[in-house]
């Protein structure tokens, strides 16, 4: 078997040093009759690389590709372009089959990267400080609403309607097991977020009041007055970003008053991958750094007086904290936030704002193009790359329809909100810099039929 | 001295400090990196686009890059021009950036070698031994990694429609499957992102079967062995923890354990193979005791890799058991993430599985159950715990992984694993305190205690040192029923010639250690960076990089 190196020889001789007549009798505290005889009936046995990777491409090959077909879908996951550089720098051996760097004296390359990753994610979300990086967006976002609650002491969270219906039956799973109270609320098919209504239902015992940026139908809105009323009623403003791109173009949620903002990270450097691994972004302010979930690394020095770094302010994990820690995370997803780090050097300021413009202004362009189409009207007044056109049919079938004329074009309302009538009409449509014209004409002719 | 064929000697003499000062800070092949803040500018960057002009899709090579640009580079006129789509910006909620975010970026040349010198300070299991116990570093084969990068796993979109993804939905299914088979469960869930995310979606389960019933109950019992993620989960899904007494063979105090069960126990989680490295002989009373009390048995499924083919976990009475794919299935650690910990089911708990999950037709083919159709499926789901459907690189990579083993060949994984580290045990007991040794073998990894040190040296010198004889140290001062423990565990991917060059090192400091030598306080000495001061990391945070002040200028 090809990975693993001991020969009958060696297992015989390492036997003899053991003192033992069999590797069975290595395995004496195994109850008698717990223990299997053989290998499992009914399963394989192993099979050659080139065995595994037959079957493995066919299974791959019942998929229809994103790349291959003319492609609009996001809501919370982005088709970008990643350099090919990237790749290469993640598929070093030092960085994808090193450990969590707890001895940073041989581990340097994960520790600074994920220093400039914690700077990179500070400054694009206008905050002071980002950890290390969290499972992904949805569970970041629960894991500021618990912070939020451990901050003010409070446990009634806001939820804006905007926020990815995902992300809400998240934070609605494990708030049935917290002692949080979420009050949420369906979006509704109009030009813009329901801020007023929102901030009419923050009071005194609320500890935080979360909206995404751009939100799930990809309006964007001013953050600055729900900062305000939060803070004046002592909570918190937490911001969700699942399009990290977007923040190229406009105003960082840090700098309209957000306390603490996550995200989704996928967008910049990892892969579709059918929903992971991807990366979730964690950012707030300085002060309340004790009260943040997962790995930080911070700058230190060494005995000899050189730079370097080390995982930090440990006494929030659970490793030492146990039961009192402030999150039971012990991963974090630092291959991924290799690749967002790697990517955004990559586009550096200069990269980010030219590819956030061309996202944009192709997003314009098919949202004038489609909202054409008669009976189709666009939502949205405001949009970065992502737009909901109100449909004269059901949206669901039309996606269907879309995908036997060979395009993906969009997420239905109806996919994430199954039920919901006065939102079964609604197509979600992305549109980034992976689209070609061809693919824009393609959609464009494809609705035309769909919607008649 | 060796000399080379030719006779040739370095004649050279050596520095005072026997190490040669260089002007970079350089030494040869290890090459000092500054921050990407410190060599890179805003101004810089490593991508081209193609640039379109709206509504006309043609490229052109001068355009700015579409609307909405602010700053130092506004974007050419026409495309500011009331026909624009972009309309200047108008679509923007008047919110267009208006400073700079300062990102530096690179040139590709120097990114790639930003990050290629910053590789070569980190330790990888594609360098050496890497025997961190309990987190089961073994080889990452490269097939893994190339099936998981094929388009129709890589481009995939989760929120594509559902006959668009079949072949994903096989994948998922496959791999399910044989987690039950392996393991003798009922059902799985696949989504859970982690080994903790995975604790986390069992005593959910195990909570919202008690909620069905009408019972409630507080406490989880955790043994004073577990990992740390155990009472941090518990306490997460809203439990009040308490401990569980080990015996002095290191395992748990069944009688004790027995004494606490009551009405408010709700569940108990076992590590099995446990923290000590081993098993626990009593789990099917464990089990049973616990049942009695109307309560559940979650397992932490960290160890599974020493038992997988050997025992299945649903014959000892398991309730719930989170399986570490990063761990047993080697999918690549990646510096700490991402992992991926699906957990299996007891036909008790089944019911209550998070949603999404796959389920197989009659006809052959796939369907994700969702919040929508879940209603009439699986009416008892406790909710959902991610956005999308788990970690689908991680489902490729094991199912590569489980079907290049076979069910024969992940039997021998569990065999040779448990085989070198019990070859570790006997080859370093006579110069390491091994506390459980007399007891008999040990399972996928072996304990040494601090006992015999010299009063001022400890478990983390002797770690720091082997990090210079060119190894990734042990786990140190974990579980914490032993004193300076040292949990190793080598995995069934080391040769026979790498553990006895790894039992050579330990044997070596071991001495050292026992004789009070001080030259262990100073090491490592090889590695890139000496002992690192932690407590001022921690004492004065500084967790971003802050541009230097600019000078003043000169009067």
């Amino acid at each position: 078997m090809r990975y693993l190196p001991l020969s009958d020889a060696d297992r015989s001789e390492m036997l003899r040093v053991i003192g033992a007549g069999s590797v069975d009798e290595l395995f004496r505290d195994v109850p008698e009759e717990a223990r299997l005889k053989g290998p499992i009936h009914g399963l394989p046995m192993h099979a050659s690389e080139l065995a595994v990777e037959r079957h493995m491409a066919a299974l791959s090959r019942k998929n229809m590709v994103a790349g291959d077909v003319p492609f609009f879908l996001g809501c919370g996951a982005y088709r970008h372009h990643i350099p090919a550089s990237v790749d290469h720098i993640i598929q070093r051996g030092e960085y994808l089959t090193s450990y969590t760097p707890y001895q940073p004296e041989i581990a340097q390359g994960t520790l600074q990267m994920m220093f400039e990753f914690q700077t990179q994610v500070a400054r694009l979300f206008g905050c002071e400080v980002a950890n290390a990086s969290m499972y992904d967006g949805s569970t970041a976002m629960w894991e500021a609403i618990l912070m939020a609650h451990r901050i003010t002491r409070r446990n009634r969270t806001v939820i804006s309607s905007g926020v990815h219906p995902h992300y809400v039956n998240v934070a609605k799973t494990l708030a049935q097991f917290s002692e949080d109270a979420l009050a949420t609320a369906l979006p509704e098919l109009t030009a813009e977020s329901d801020n007023e209504r929102l901030i009419g239902k923050i009071g005194p015992e609320t500890s935080a009041v979360v909206v995404q940026y751009p939100d799930i139908l990809g309006r964007i809105t001013d953050l600055t007055p729900i900062a305000d009323a939060a803070h004046a009623a002592g909570a918190l403003l937490i911001a969700v970003v699942t399009e990290p791109v977007a923040l190229g173009l406009i105003r960082s949620p840090g700098e309209m008053g957000a306390d603490i903002v996550v995200g989704e990270g996928q967008s910049i450097g990892v892969g579709l991958q059918f929903g992971g691994p991807y990366v979730g972004l964690f950012a707030c302010r300085e002060k309340h750094v004790r009260q943040m979930p997962g790995r930080l690394a911070g700058e230190t020095v060494d005995a000899e007086g050189k730079r370097g770094f080390v995982l930090t302010l440990s006494t929030r994990e659970q490793h030492i904290r146990r039961e009192k820690a402030t999150s039971n995370i012990c991963t974090s997803s630092v291959l991924c936030a290799l690749a967002f780090t790697a990517h955004l050097t990559l586009l550096g300021e200069k990269g980010l704002r030219r590819l956030a413009s061309l996202n944009h202004a192709r997003a314009c362009e098919v949202a004038d193009r489609l909202s054409a189409i008669a009976g189709v009207a666009l939502v949205n007044h405001s949009f970065f790359n992502e737009f909901t056109l109100k449909l004269p049919v059901e949206a669901r079938p039309a996606v269907h329809a879309l995908v036997e004329r060979g395009v993906l074009g969009g997420v239905s309302l109806g996919r994430l909100y199954p039920g919901v009538d006065a939102l079964q009409n609604g197509l979600v449509v992305a549109v980034t810099e992976t689209a070609t014209t061809e693919d824009i004409a393609a959609l464009e002719a494809a609705l035309k039929e769909v919607v008649q | 001295m060796t000399v080379n064929p030719s006779g040739w000697r370095p004649s050279a003499p050596a520095n005072e400090q026997g190490e040669a000062h260089t002007v970079t800070g350089n030494r040869a092949l290890m090459l000092e990196e500054p921050l990407i803040f410190e060599i890179g500018s805003v101004k810089q960057t490593g991508v081209d686009f193609d640039e379109i002009l709206p509504g006309t899709g043609r490229g052109t090579s001068e355009a700015g890059g579409g609307c909405g640009v602010q700053g130092s580079e506004p974007p050419p006129s026409d495309l500011r021009s009331a026909t624009s789509p972009c309309r200047g910006g108008a679509r923007l909620a008047g919110l267009e950036r208006n400073r700079e975010i300062g990102l530096a970026g690179l040139s590709e040349p120097e990114m790639v070698r930003h990050y290629t010198r910053l590789s070569r300070q980190n330790y990888a299991i594609d360098l050496g031994l890497f025997p961190l116990g309990s987190c089961t570093m073994k080889h990452n084969p490269r097939l893994n990694e190339k099936v998981a990068r094929l388009p129709g796993f890589a481009d995939v979109h989760p929120l594509q429609p559902q006959e668009t993804v079949q072949g994903a939905l096989q994948v998922i299914n496959e791999l399910a499957f044989w987690l039950l088979d392996l393991t003798g469960m009922y059902g799985v869930s696949m989504s859970p992102k982690a080994g903790a995310h995975g604790e986390l979606c069992g005593l959910l389960c195990i909570r919202a079967a008690l909620e069905a019933r009408g019972d409630k109950r507080e406490v989880v019992l955790v043994p004073e062995s577990a990992h740390g993620t155990n009472p941090a989960t518990a306490a997460f899904a809203g439990y009040r923890v308490e401990n569980i007494p080990a015996n002095a063979a290191g395992r748990v105090d069944l009688e004790a354990l027995k004494t606490r069960l009551g009405p408010d126990v709700a569940a108990v989680m076992i590590t099995n193979p446990n923290t000590c490295g081993l098993f626990e002989p009593d789990m099917r009373a464990i089990s049973d005791a616990v049942h009695a009390a109307g309560a559940f048995v979650y397992c932490d499924g960290a160890n599974f890799n020493a038992i997988v083919g050997k025992v299945r976990p649903g014959d000892l009475g398991i309730d719930a058991m989170h399986i570490n794919l990063h761990k047993t299935f080697s999918t690549p650690h990646g510096g700490g993430g991402p992992g991926s910990g699906p957990v299996v089911l007891s036909e008790a708990l089944s019911p209550y599985g998070p949603l999404p999950f796959v389920a197989k037709m009659p006809d052959g083919s796939f369907r994700l159950v969702e919040e929508e159709s879940a209603g009439e499926e699986h009416p008892h789901a406790f909710g959902r715990m991610v956005a999308f459907h788990g970690q689908m690189g991680m489902f490729t990579r094991a199912l590569a992984y489980i079907l290049s083993h076979g069910a024969d060949g992940l039997k021998q994984v569990a065999e040779d694993a448990v085989l070198n580290a019990n070859y570790i045990l006997r080859s370093l007991q006579d110069v390491l305190d091994a506390p459980f040794a007399k007891s008999g073998p040990c399972m996928h990894e072996a304990i040494f205690s601090d006992r015999g040190f010299a009063d001022d040296v400890n478990t983390l010198d002797l770690a720091k040192a082997l990090i210079d004889e060119g190894f990734h140290p042990m786990t140190m001062y974990f579980p914490l029923v032993v004193h300076g423990a040292m949990l190793v565990e080598p995995t069934e991917t080391e040769s026979k010639g790498s553990l006895d060059q790894f039992i050579r090192a330990v044997r070596s400091i071991a001495g050292r250690a026992k004789a009070g030598d001080q030259s262990l306080k100073a090491a490592p000495v090889h590695a890139p960076r000496r002992r690192l001061d932690e407590t001022l990391a921690a004492r004065k945070p500084v967790l971003v990089y802050r541009d230097p002040e600019p000078a003043q200028a000169a009067e």
